[in-house]
């Protein structure tokens, strides 16, 4: 099943990101959380216990928002700007040690 | 206040795994414990279950250390049965990194003198490119590396809970908020307690296990052991879903998935605070041993303060003064819980010869402290 | 060596006009802040972007303060979070991958607050936030929501749903805890809230709009639960008026409060204290904001919840009293100069007493029961700590180290003032727990190559 975004559609964002591989536009000074936010209304990262989490807090406290972004793990997403380019992939389970094979 | 009653003071590692050998002895039992924030090296230590080196200078530590570490597979089984906790007890062998080349070199005549004590050898030396070639990952300022396979680690938080369960299951009184003051002898035998709170108990026997807060009650319990603090300082990382390929003495993998990283040695007095330079010294340590290790980020730093005697070594005394009182402290007291909570009771209950011949006895430091 | 005279924590209202008075009063400024630009919570993103008439009047005052921080002697780095505060006036901050360290002789925390987490069966699923997240994404990102619905309680729950109102997209319902009851409580603190007669005015607006608007209002709610349904919304049910409630939505936004961020003052070794009123830990400060170590400052909601004016006001204050610590003003100057922000902050704290009664966070989320999640990153329930106090755990430590509630990435941000709340539900009055550093997570390698440069 694919979620929905929870908000409203906005127009489309000028730059371009991968979110699993898949495109994902944004606007410059979103932050990623707030892109993929946008984007859709699934789960960005799964627990240690494989429950679905979304970014949360939204200013850096709660650590809900983590994903990969160009193969670093355990990236705040809410605390990190959109970039064009940029690989997102959503974190299932905890992270591994190395740089993930993307 | 039966006869054969038991007052620990104390219910840390070392006081809890003494009150569990007391129960299964058949004893009443009641552990009085502090405030939460007191010290307690119980929550803030490494976990690890470790032979290496231990002793080299004195034979009854060394033998009593390899009997510990060789009690634990069972101890583990019989704690999980008690309290429904599994330790995660692993004894799969623990290495011993260095980055000096004379360092190695100091490190493997103690393991020899160890040796002589045990009768047997129980570890062999690495080169770093014998480390390399066994394992990957392994950085190149390693120069080389000691390994015990009799070495393991498990988790000290959850050893704690576990003995807290048992002794509470084995019909153990647990008292907490019960920070003892004054210990004083009482006209009809046994002792009169004073807690911080104001509140007064009695006591038949009394074992003292308060780590540093025992210090000023040993004193005037007349022991002779002074115990003194020495902080050591740990770093925590954020949980990996992958498993880093050895256990060292500084470097370790706790079951849930953190890398704990520590192994520093301090003279702060009761300061437990976490330092830049030591944070930093770690971290180095960390990503010199192993660079992977680089990009995984510190959740937590914090320091603990070690109970130390003044050689280092256990203490298990009886007070030459007040017969009653027993004093029961040491340094590694993850090591040897299984010890503790077996090998003292005759000689707590029964006037049974204290382990080791008496060798942990604190007449050790009656010429020290009198001078 | 030292690199500011003073440094600033923090870039919101009382770090903002903290380091416009400073420089005024010749000193040189470094002021660090985790976002990615000034303005803190309530000024979020001003100046910047796509201009956002609902965010309202008051938002848009932001950027004068903004502007301010253009000063030539204002050094500020944003995305740079400090991760340690020493005594002695040292600071540790990371931006981009790299730590820096940093000295002064004056340091002002000013890191404000973060929202009251709001634990209630269910919480921790897509599409379930907090309201003030919402509010980030629209100040941010001009992002909306979609049919939310707005459950909990106190002002800022009507700010957000008046500004979703004015920007098209308000909310489905809104589900409000406080009862009549907290109403009558908190009526004798009323005189004197009308020292801060237009924030009542506002609150007052606001509720009109929700009204006229035709948001569906429940009050005095209670038993919060949220499940997804097979859509993948939320199915949020609560009890209110004695009937059991259901409602669907894609996004169900709770709030219930905000509280001061302690992680830095803790960690700097300041003393604590519980605040009955508000229910939450602040530190102990004087007039001037000064506290027990000898040369910090703190200013702000992160020294007690009391709005964005009082935090400006307090900002004033503190640069006023260090100018003056620092020897370059005199006391009279500093007394002087202080009467127009003084007389600003007792009227916006005037309010307050009126605003913690009416708007007490709701028992159930400050004392959870059974399966509800505590410790949203260990994954830890409110059974879980309970059995722990249980077995003998008497206070923040013995718990954490018994269930793990805290240890995860966000340090206990989200758990700790939850744990206090059922360790006091079990009898225990529990001390601050203590915050150690890293205050944020930080890489292994980064502080392995941290450079001594003061040392
Ligand atoms: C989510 C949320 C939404 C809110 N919405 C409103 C609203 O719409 N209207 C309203 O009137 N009030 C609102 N409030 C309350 C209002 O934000 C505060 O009263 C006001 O911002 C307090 O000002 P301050 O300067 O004390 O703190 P803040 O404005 O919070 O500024 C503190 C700054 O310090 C930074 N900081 C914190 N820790 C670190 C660190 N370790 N390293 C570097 N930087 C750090 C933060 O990034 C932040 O930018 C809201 C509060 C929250 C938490
Ligand atoms: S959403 Fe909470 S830290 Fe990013």
């Amino acid at each position: 099943m694919t979620i929905a975004s929870r908000f409203q559609p906005r127009p489309e964002g000028a730059l371009r990101l991968t979110l699993d591989g898949a495109p994902l536009t944004a606007h410059p000074g979103d932050s990623l959380a707030a892109a993929i936010l946008c984007h859709s209304g699934e789960a960005s990262r799964t627990t240690g216990r494989d429950s679905p989490r979304t970014a949360f807090c939204m200013m850096g406290v709660c650590f809900e928002c983590l994903v990969e972004v160009d193969g670093l793990p355990n990236v705040q997403a809410c605390m990190t700007e959109v970039r064009d380019g940029m690989a997102v992939r959503r974190q299932m389970g905890l992270r591994k040690l190395g740089a993930a094979d993307v | 206040m039966g006869q054969s009653d038991i007052t620990l003071i104390g219910g840390g590692v070392v006081g809890l795994s003494v009150a569990l050998g007391l129960l299964r002895a058949g004893q009443a039992v009641t552990v009085l414990d502090g405030a939460d924030d007191d010290f307690r090296a119980s929550q803030g230590n490494f976990g690890l279950v470790w032979l290496q080196g231990k002793g080299a200078d004195f034979a009854p530590y060394a033998r009593w250390t390899a009997q510990a570490v060789a009690a634990w597979p069972e101890f583990a089984a019989s704690l999980r049965q008690t309290s429904g906790i599994d330790v995660a007890l692993s004894q799969s062998g623990g290495y011993e990194f260095f980055t000096d080349v004379a360092e190695l070199a100091d490190f493997t005549a103690d393991l020899a003198r160890q040796e002589a004590h045990l009768g047997r050898k129980s570890y062999e030396v690495l080169t770093g490119d014998d480390l390399r070639r066994e394992m990957s990952g392994i950085g190149q300022g390693v120069v080389g590396a000691s390994f015990c396979a009799l070495d393991g680690h498990l988790n000290p938080l959850r050893l704690l809970r576990a003995l807290r369960r048992a002794v509470a299951t084995l019909g153990g009184r647990i008292i907490t908020d019960a920070k003892v003051t004054k210990a004083t002898p009482a006209s009809g035998g046994g002792f009169d307690l004073t807690l911080a709170n104001g509140a007064r108990r009695g006591a038949g026997k009394l074992v003292l296990c308060a780590g540093l807060g025992a210090a000023h009650l040993a004193t005037s319990l007349g022991f002779n052991a002074r115990i003194r603090p020495q902080r050591g300082e740990l770093l925590i990382t954020e949980r990996l879903a992958d498993r880093l390929p050895f256990l060292s003495s500084t470097i370790r993998q706790v079951d849930e998935g953190g890398v704990q990283i520590g192994g520093t040695h301090a003279d702060a007095g009761l300061n437990d605070a976490e330092t830049l330079t030591m944070m930093r010294g770690l971290a180095r340590h960390a990503v010199t041993v192993f660079p992977a290790l680089a990009g995984v980020r510190v959740v937590r730093s914090w320091g603990a303060l070690r109970v130390m005697s003044p050689d280092g070594y256990p203490v298990y005394a009886r007070s030459s003064l007040h017969p009653e009182a027993f004093l029961v402290t040491c340094h590694s007291g993850v090591t040897l819980a299984p010890l503790h909570a077996s090998n003292l009771k005759d000689w707590i209950v029964n006037d049974a010869t204290a382990p080791e011949k008496g060798a942990f006895d604190d007449n050790r430091f009656a010429l020290s402290t009198a001078a | 060596m030292s690199d500011a005279d003073l440094i600033i924590i923090g870039a919101g209202p009382a770090g903002m006009a903290a380091a416009s008075i400073a420089v005024q009063g010749g000193m040189r400024v470094l002021v660090l802040d985790e976002q990615p630009r000034a303005g803190g919570q309530i000024y979020r993103n001003v100046g910047n972007g796509a201009p956002r008439g609902w965010l309202g009047k008051d938002y848009a005052a932001g950027a004068g303060l903004v502007a301010d921080l253009g000063h030539p002697n204002i050094r500020a780095e944003f995305g740079a979070t400090v991760w340690r505060v020493e005594v002695g006036g040292r600071v540790i901050w990371s931006q981009g991958g790299i730590s820096h360290i940093s000295a002064a002789p004056h340091l002002l925390l000013a890191g404000g607050a973060q929202e009251r987490p709001t634990p209630f069966a269910g919480w921790t699923l897509p599409g379930v936030m907090p309201a003030g997240a919402a509010q980030i994404l629209m100040k941010t990102a001009g992002l909306l929501a979609r049919d939310a619905v707005l459950a909990g309680s106190g002002p800022l729950l009507y700010l957000i749903a008046a500004q979703m109102i004015d920007a098209g997209a308000p909310p489905k319902a809104l589900v409000e805890t406080q009862t009549r009851a907290m109403m009558l409580r908190a009526l004798p603190s009323l005189p004197r809230a009308v020292l801060a007669l237009p924030t009542l005015v506002k609150g007052v607006g606001l509720l009109q709009k929700i009204r006229s608007a035709g948001v569906v209002r429940h009050t005095g709610a209670a038993a919060f639960h949220a499940e997804p349904n097979d859509k993948g919304d939320i199915a949020f049910s609560f009890t209110a008026k004695g009937r059991r409630h259901r409602i669907e939505t894609p996004l169900l936004l709770t709030h219930q409060g905000v509280i001061p961020a302690t992680h830095i003052s803790r960690a700097a070794g300041v003393r604590h204290r519980w605040n009955h009123a508000q229910q939450a830990f602040e530190p102990i400060v004087g007039p001037w904001g000064r506290t027990d170590q000898p040369h910090i400052h703190i200013a702000g909601d992160g020294a007690g919840i009391a709005g964005a004016d009082a935090a400006q006001a307090a900002g004033a204050l503190a640069a006023l009293d260090i100018l003056h610590l620092a020897g370059r003003i005199g006391e009279d100057s500093r007394n002087q100069r202080s009467t127009a922000p003084r007389a600003a902050l007792t009227r916006a704290r005037a309010i307050r007493p009126f605003l913690d009664a009416a708007y007490a966070p709701s028992p159930e989320i400050l004392a959870p029961e059974g399966k509800t999640i505590v410790c949203r990153c260990e994954e830890i329930t409110a059974a879980d700590i309970r059995q722990s106090v249980a077995e003998g755990a008497n206070g923040p430590r013995q718990v954490k180290t018994a269930t793990r509630a805290g240890m995860g990435p966000c340090q206990g941000r989200m758990c700790e003032i939850t744990t206090r709340g059922i360790l006091a539900a079990c009898g225990t009055s529990p001390s601050p727990p203590r915050a150690r550093t890293p205050i944020k997570p930080i890489t292994l390698g980064e502080i392995a190559s941290l450079q001594e440069q003061n040392a």
